[in-house]
């Protein structure tokens, strides 16, 4: 095991670092290399599935068929969606999991080392096998991400192969989950009893749950539609007495609770910079585990209300109109929480705190057009509409994406030993943030005024507001490079040094290791106050 | 900490991560499970397959309700580019309820194969579904259909007295499904030729 070490050897640390060359990446079974490997793996898969978004932008720059083809444009937004989910947000939470649950629970590494090695190296095989698609006769999956049957059967050659990256993407996930799980459960140090856990953490317990219970539903799901196709089975075929709208039940049963998985870290980060930088406590900490549990339970029971215009009862539709109109309690519970926190406090306006306020702000206002989707009768209106990608995309990319940058600013002079450097963060976060509101505020108004979702050509009174999104989707692609240069300039280890708690109103136990952290810490628990 | 604190560490992580694969087994079956337990859910509410009749009601003496006149609209469609002509020939008739009525569908194969097809009814709103009863249709069965072959089908239907007092109009809609065996089909390989 890689944490053998013990109490005595404990003076010899220091010259206890990587193995040297290449393979260490490979064989590592370290949780800080790891956690590397994901954050890397995960910045890949963001600008790979953001090029994808500026081939969606720049067609629909203009009415008409400009630039690709439409069955391009669709492999195009099925892409985008299944590389931004499984391989840029999902992959980045567990690289923040891997770098930090260890330290701040007072581990010397996660529970299951081998397994967390084998969790990521699936990863790039299965984003291979994804992405090898576009290469093939028929070209990559067209049909959305949500893979709905009958459609989803036309698939070309690419079937197999989507099927099996999912596969591939679901198991690694899950093995990434049973190994958090059992590392909060049985790693914390002496001390660190449950309410004691930084937020964090708590934040990747929930969610670790979550995709132990809803990953294998998927992977159940998409083996139906892998047997419909080649093995005559009929789950989803009307015409051998199964049911296409079946299958929209079990996805969204996945669906739904992978929604709070993409979001509840992020929760958790947030309530660790707001208070380092409002230099005073989180306010109601206890309320925010509550609420995250709440978040997570009310997940299971409000799938349909991504399927309104299937035809339900009456009473089903009203049912899950009011279950997900709920959720707004435990979430608002949250905002206002980061907002008392905020309360004459002792502010100052670093990188991450910028983007946790740009984050505690914009969610909101994901989170208000997430309600206006909740209503039935409207939800009507709405559906497949660019209302609907307005909505998601408020809460996805300023929601989990400022949360995960707001995270990499504030812990990258931990890892890395050195500050970044704050004009260029700050600039990044401007540019990212106007960028940000022009590329998506608009796609309100054109879904409400009935732009259809997933269609490369639209109607001339759209061609504005269309401009102003593909403009500032361009914008927003290319200030991330400040952030890869950012992050490239902290590795290679340029910049000030950075103290060991880094921030003047840092806590948590990841604070009280040197910077850079060592490549083992808490070989010998810490004390827990 | 000591060796043997650490093994007994490794253990119960162990323990914990093998009591989680269960949980992740038990949810996969929970996604197969999810199937029968939709049939359950559709039959109760009454929509979807569940409760979809492909056998004759039981012929009733029904009380023939002359104040009330129901429109019953009759609609044919065909499944995947089959290459069939399926129409019905009246489109709505108006009945009282309680009262049995024969119309016609019309279908030909436009292959130079045999064909068998199965229709699968469906009847909205769905509140209807419960009380427009099929005495006599051609989904009931399986219907083999030679070379070019055309031949008019009747269904004898009727809309029960129970029907909710609001519903004044009834579509009974019919899909044709392409069911000859494979490996036999003459029917447009859909696989192929999608992009």
């Amino acid at each position: 095991m890689a944490y053998s070490a013990t109490a005595d050897e404990h003076h010899d640390a220091h010259h206890d670092g990587p193995a040297p060359g290449l393979m260490r990446w490979v064989t590592t079974t370290n949780h800080k290399d790891l956690g590397t490997l994901y954050l890397w793996f995960s910045l890949i898969m963001f600008f790979v599935g953001g090029s994808m978004a500026l081939v969606i932008r720049a067609e629909l720059f203009q009415p008409g068929l400009s630039l690709v083809q439409p069955e391009f444009f669709n492999q195009m937004t099925t892409m985008h969606a299944l590389i931004m989910i499984f391989g840029a947000v999902m992959p980045a939470f567990v690289g923040l999991a891997n770098w930090l649950l260890p330290m701040m629970i007072g581990a010397p590494d996660m529970a299951l080392p081998r397994v967390n090695n084998w969790g990521f190296w699936i990863l790039p095989f299965a984003f291979t096998l994804l992405l090898s698609t576009l290469f093939m006769p028929g070209g990559a999956p067209a049909l959305g991400w949500t893979m709905y049957p009958p459609l989803v059967l036309q698939t070309g050659e690419a079937f197999p192969f989507l099927i099996l990256s999912i596969h591939l993407m679901g198991i690694s996930s899950i093995m990434g989950a049973i190994n958090i799980v059992a590392t909060i459960l049985n790693m914390r140090a002496p001390g660190m009893t449950l309410m004691k856990m930084p937020l964090f953490v708590w934040s990747w317990l929930i969610t670790a749950y979550l995709l132990i219970a809803v990953m294998p539903v998927l992977a159940g799901a998409v083996t139906m539609l892998f047997t419909d196709k080649f093995f005559g089975t009929a789950f989803f075929s009307a015409a051998g007495g199964g049911d296409p709208v079946l299958f929209q039940h079990i996805f969204w049963f996945f669906g739904h609770p992978e929604v709070y998985i993409l979001i509840l870290p992020a929760f958790g980060i947030i309530s660790h910079i707001i208070p380092a930088f409002c230099r005073k406590p989180l306010f109601g900490k206890a309320s925010m585990v509550y609420a995250m549990a709440a978040i997570a339970f009310l997940s299971f029971i409000v799938w349909a209300h991504h399927m309104f215009t299937v035809g339900m009862p009456l009473a089903a539709a009203l049912f899950f109109m009011f279950a997900t109109m709920l959720i707004a309690v435990p979430t608002g519970v949250k905002i206002f929480n980061w907002l008392a926190t905020m309360w004459r406090s002792a502010m100052t306006f670093e990188t991450p705190m910028l983007f946790a306020l740009g984050f505690v702000f914009m969610f909101t206002i994901g989170g208000l057009s997430g309600l206006m989707l909740a209503i039935v009768p409207a939800d009507f209106q709405y559906h497949d509409s660019y209302f609907v990608v307005a909505h998601f995309h408020y809460v996805l990319v300023p929601g989990s994406v400022f949360a995960i940058m707001a995270g990499v600013y504030y812990w990258l002079p931990k890892w890395t030993g050195v500050m970044y450097s704050e004009v260029l963060g700050k600039l990044h976060f401007w540019l990212t943030t106007i960028f940000v509101n022009l590329t998506f505020f608009p796609m309100h108004f054109i879904g409400l005024a009935g732009m259809p979702r997933r269609i490369p050509d639209y109607a001339l009174q759209f061609t504005t507001f269309n401009q102003m999104a593909t403009v500032g989707a361009i914008g927003f692609g290319l200030s991330q490079l400040i952030f890869l240069y950012i992050v490239i300039r902290s590795v290679s280890r340029a910049g000030e040094k950075a103290s060991d708690r880094v921030w003047e109103g840092s806590e948590g136990l990841e604070f009280e290791v040197p910077s850079p952290a060592p490549y083992h810490t808490f070989t010998t628990p810490p004390a827990v106050r | 900490m000591s060796e043997e604190q650490q093994q007994q560490r490794s253990k119960s992580n162990l323990r914990l991560a093998g009591k989680l694969s269960v949980l992740v087994v038990a949810m996969f079956g929970f996604g197969y499970a999810l199937v029968p337990l939709y049939d359950v859910f559709c039959e109760i509410t009454g929509i979807g397959p569940g409760s979809v009749e492909l056998v004759a009601a039981e012929e009733q003496d029904w009380v023939v309700d002359e104040s009330r006149t129901v429109t019953v609209e009759f609609t044919a469609s065909l499944n995947q580019r089959m290459p069939w002509e399926f129409r019905a020939e009246t489109r709505t008739i108006e009945v009282h309820p309680g009262e049995p009525h024969v119309m016609t569908y019309y279908a030909r194969n436009l292959r130079d194969q045999d064909m068998i097809g199965q229709a699968i009814p469906s009847i909205t709103p769905t509140r209807a579904s419960s009380h427009l009863h099929k005495l006599e249709c051609f989904c009931f069965v399986e219907q083999l259909f030679e070379a070019g072959q055309g031949r008019y089908m009747p269904v004898r239907f009727v809309v029960d007295p129970g029907l909710p007092e609001h519903v004044d109009r009834v579509t009974l809609a019919y899909t044709f499904f392409d069911a000859t065996p494979a490996g036999t089909s003459a029917a447009v390989d859909v696989d192929s030729t999608t992009w």
